[in-house]
């Protein structure tokens, strides 16, 4: 073969060769197929279990019960059965390690959330108690009169 | 030539099915090998979304994005709520203020004033990622950072993903973004922390209505499962052929 063919001809076998090399030393050992098939399953085996060591934040319900045992009990037989206590008191991470880490939202605007009225027929938003938030009691907090965790008393 | 047409034939079919069938299909399992391998089919996660249900009070978003470290107030979210509104003159009002983050307080969509008296119906839509079973955005990853787990979710590698975002265009869902802060590709994990020990997803464990659910579908004696099995469910755009695997009750012809 004449030069001018080979001499390109080696240098990208070399190129191909580097690339080979660095790939060795770049690639972690459990980088492969690892699920269904290739097409879905081409991954680094090691981060199924960086996604599992992710924090929790939100503990449940149970997890407050453990010490706030009335709260719960007083919550329970209330409308507001269904909700959370996290909702309103924020996520129980953390908590009670630390006695400020708890931020309880007793904004208007949490209340809004359902209790804005947007009048949509057929819907469990349509039949939800609820309030014109520009007419209703403009400038104070819904707790001021009402008792998230009874909202039925006033 | 000595070659008869017979050893030719003779050849021809023999080279080509010792090509085609290569010894490496034919893999023995051990035993451990194989129990493994069934064990992983136990688990296949699936969300049932109730429409009729949802209220659109956001709290699915504000636990979704507080849980997952999203950056509460970048206009980015792993799973929000859309608003439809059917006027009487046949026009369809959709939006997501904040993703719904804050729910939805007030009646004007997009500055514009609807009166009730106008609509015909109107309802909250909950979204996010479909965990498909064919997911086109792990298909067309470059460098295989996102994948498919055995429990069917689908997850980004954050050390490995480059951002090139080629799997944001991909998703017909949109579900995928860039996360402001690490920089890479982030998306619904379908709380892979949390599922794995056990306990339901942020935005099911915080819903008041119930109308987020987790379903394994496994399991034909999860309650959720047979809700999915025995009624009317649907799913979003079923003709890409992802297999979208957030199933809906009572979804509206209106949401695409």
């Amino acid at each position: 073969m004449k030069w001018h063919v080979l001499n390109p001809l080696w240098v990208a076998i070399g190129a191909i060769g580097l690339v080979l090399l660095a790939r060795q030393f770049m690639v972690p050992d459990d980088f492969g197929v690892h699920g269904r098939n290739f097409t879905y399953g081409y991954h680094r085996l090691s981060n199924i279990q960086e996604w599992k060591d992710f924090p929790v934040k939100y503990q449940g319900r149970d997890y407050c019960t453990d010490c706030h045992a009335e709260n719960v009990q007083e919550i329970s037989g209330s409308a507001h059965a269904i909700i959370q206590c996290e909702n309103c008191h924020g996520p129980g991470v953390n908590h009670p390690g630390s006695v400020q880490s708890l931020t309880i939202d007793t904004s208007r605007g949490l209340c809004l959330r359902c209790h804005a009225d947007l009048a949509y027929p057929n819907t469990n938003r349509g039949t939800m108690p609820s309030v014109v938030d520009k007419t209703h009691r403009r400038r104070r907090e819904c707790i001021n009169c009402h008792d998230p965790h009874n909202p039925r008393g006033v | 030539m000595t070659h008869s047409r017979r050893d030719f034939l003779k050849e021809a079919v023999g080279t080509t099915l010792t090509s085609v069938v290569p010894l490496s299909a034919f893999t023995l399992l051990s035993t451990e090998e194989a129990k493994a391998a069934l064990a992983d089919l136990k688990i296949r996660y699936a969300f049932l979304v109730d429409t009729n249900k949802c209220v659109g009070c956001g709290l699915c978003v504000k636990a979704c994005k507080t849980e997952n470290e999203i950056p509460y107030d970048a206009p980015v979210t792993r799973t929000w709520i859309e608003r439809y509104v059917i006027t009487k003159d046949g026009k369809t009002h959709i939006d997501s203020p904040m993703a719904g983050r804050d729910g939805f307080t007030d009646r004007k969509m997009h500055d514009e004033e609807i009166d009730p008296a106008d609509i015909a119906k109107a309802f909250f839509v909950p979204k996010g990622c479909n965990h498909c079973e064919n997911p086109p955005c792990v298909q067309v990853c470059p460098v295989g950072a996102t994948y498919q787990t055995k429990e069917g979710v689908v997850l980004v590698d954050r050390k490995w993903c480059m951002g090139c975002a080629y799997c944001v265009m991909a998703c017909p869902f949109g579900v995928r973004f860039i996360h402001p802060v690490h920089k890479v590709v982030d998306k619904c994990t379908m709380c892979y922390h949390r599922t794995t020990k056990g306990l339901p997803t942020a935005c099911v464990a915080n819903c008041p209505f119930g109308a987020r659910q987790l379903a394994n579908l496994k399991d034909p004696d999860d309650p959720v499962t047979k809700i999915i099995t025995t009624q009317r469910v649907a799913v979003l755009k079923d003709l890409y052929g992802t297999k979208p695997h957030i199933f809906y009750l009572g979804l509206d012809l209106n949401v695409r």
